[in-house]
């Protein structure tokens, strides 16, 4: 904030002094340079020819797929049983190798301050970083196509969100009831099942509940990698251009995905 | 504690975590249940797996040894091509996100408009980008374009909601003493509630930037431009040291970004 006084000695409120003028107008001036680069690069990559008749496409394709095939809905079961099991069972594997990672990464209970914290960290990075269409493309080309590349795809992307959150859980527990236990005479083990676990204990069920949402709407599209589920139902009825069909697994994906949002939302409701 | 549990000769037990005995029960069971017809659905080849293990220890093994120099000329092509897309995307997703923000939060917005704007917001949340990515790979054609297009919609939803959030969360008594200063009504939201809002949304937009450029990585394998279709490339080709070599780079911008986030944020508060 800054008043400013004109050569008549009038003055005037303004929201910026004169030096925050001029670095927040070179800031905009970067900016939007920044932008204009990377939007002409863009461009020059665009035919925009096919911009132009853009919304004949639309109009033509929206035409073309409805309305959805409602009876090809018998051959989805199986794959929606095989999206949940990739989801529900990758969240469950990725939970056995994060809750270990969590505690050796967390400050208070890490056994080595540098070299296991850092490599614990590094593979929480790691596993974040990396997308879980990356990871099942990475398994499809290890394990072969399937639901269990798939399952495992999810799992090792889930390391990184849910170890994360779960060493800040442990980061912030009350040190007091820690002393407690270990003023019992408690093994390491014993303080940490009955010091530590009871308090990150709705931490870890909401992470799991939130992940296990997230995981879900992943799962849907893991097919079109070819690690199972409903996606590959849509590679293959995209492959074809059977647009009824893929309008129907799009409106069953989104259903799904709504489902398992409102569940997430009433059990972590629960649990809070 | 009762007095029964201190009773001489009885050991204490745990709490259950569930306290009702019906609740905890359905709940194992029906885990158990599940967890036994999951397992059995699961088709795992397991021959299939154990030949794989070779090429997974070969995949590590890779690492060690990545090879930035055969496909050099590719993996910097789509590596800008994910960086122009993620940066303009953010851009204009921000620039788009604000005024649907302002329309979903229910302290400024009247309810039609709400209406509309927790409506695109719930839209972009429940589609992944893939799937948006391959409508708009349809409709617009390959290239960046597409991909574009698909992360500045997925943005929206993603900064939209939490912006509208910030704003339902502002101090009103300062809106309020600018309304009565006979602000117009930009006037109000500009020296109002943007100040408030102000280190959220940049620190969300930063984050963003970074989720961005991790998803725009798999945008290719749609044909929606970056990185991704040289990654699937060289997966389908078994080019595991280019793979590994492409995964490093990833991780290390996604750092990079992660940290200088982490940064600006810690000095905004």
């Amino acid at each position: 904030m800054a008043i400013k006084q004109t050569t008549d000695g009038i003055k005037i409120w303004a929201r910026r002094n004169t030096k925050e003028q001029i670095t927040n107008w070179i800031m905009w001036l970067v900016g939007t340079a920044i932008f204009m680069y990377c939007w002409q690069g863009i461009s020059a990559e665009t035919d925009w020819d096919f911009f132009w008749d853009a919304p004949e496409i639309a109009v033509d394709i929206s035409s073309r797929a409805m309305p959805p095939k409602w009876d090809y809905i018998t051959s989805l079961w199986v794959p929606l049983w095989d999206t949940l099991n990739i989801a529900t069972m990758g969240t469950v594997l990725s939970l056995v190798m994060a809750i270990p990672i969590a505690f050796l990464a967390a400050r208070n209970t890490t056994p080595d301050k540098y070299i296991i914290r850092n490599l614990a960290l590094l593979i929480i990075v790691s596993s974040r970083s990396i997308n879980s269409l990356i990871w099942a493309l990475l398994l499809v080309s290890i394990i072969g196509p399937g639901v269990f590349a798939g399952l495992v795809a999810i799992s090792l992307r889930s390391i990184g969100f849910c170890a994360k959150l779960l060493y800040e859980a442990i980061e912030e527990i009350d040190e007091k009831q820690v002393e407690a236990i270990t003023a019992t005479g408690a093994s390491r083990w014993q303080v940490m099942v009955f010091g530590i676990l009871p308090q990150i204990m709705p931490a870890l069920a909401g992470i799991t509940v939130f992940r296990w949402d997230i995981n879900i709407r992943e799962s849907t599209v893991l097919g079109l990698v070819g690690a199972g589920g409903i996606g590959l139902q849509m590679q293959g009825s995209l492959n074809v251009l059977a647009w009824p069909q893929v309008s129907l697994i799009l409106l069953v994906i989104l259903i799904a995905v709504l489902i398992s949002e409102w569940v997430s939302a009433k059990v972590r409701g629960a649990i809070i | 504690m009762s007095e029964a549990s201190l009773a001489l000769g009885r050991t204490w037990k745990r709490p259950p975590i569930i306290s009702n005995p019906i609740l905890r029960w359905t709940l194992i069971i029906g885990a158990l249940i599940y967890l036994i017809a999951a397992v059995m659905t699961i088709d795992v080849n397991w021959s299939r797996v154990y030949e794989g293990l070779e090429r997974g220890k070969k995949f590590i093994l890779a690492f060690s040894n990545p090879n930035f120099s055969d496909r050099w000329t590719d993996i910097h092509e789509g590596m800008l091509e994910s960086i122009v897309m993620a940066v303009a995307s953010t851009v204009a997703g921000i620039i788009i996100s604000i005024p649907i923000g302002l329309g979903a939060a229910r302290n400024i917005a009247p309810l039609p408009v709400y209406l509309i704007c927790r409506g695109i917001i719930a839209l972009s949340r429940a589609l992944h980008e893939i799937i948006v990515a391959i409508l708009l790979v349809a409709i617009f054609g390959f290239g960046p374009l597409a991909g574009f297009l698909t992360l500045s919609f997925a943005t929206i939803g993603f900064l939209s909601k939490l912006l509208a959030e910030d704003i339902e969360d502002t101090d009103k008594s300062q809106a309020e003493a600018i309304k009565a200063t006979g602000s117009s009504w930009l006037q109000w939201i500009n020296f109002g509630i943007q100040p408030q809002i102000m280190p959220r949304l940049i620190g969300l937009s930063i984050y963003r930037l970074d989720i961005n450029f991790r998803e725009s990585a798999i945008l290719g394998l749609v044909g929606a431009g970056g990185i991704g279709a040289t990654l699937n490339t060289a997966f389908d080709r078994y080019e595991f040291d280019t793979a590994a070599a492409i995964i490093i780079i990833i991780i290390a911008i996604v750092m990079v970004l992660e940290n200088t986030s982490t940064f600006i944020r810690g000095k905004l508060q």
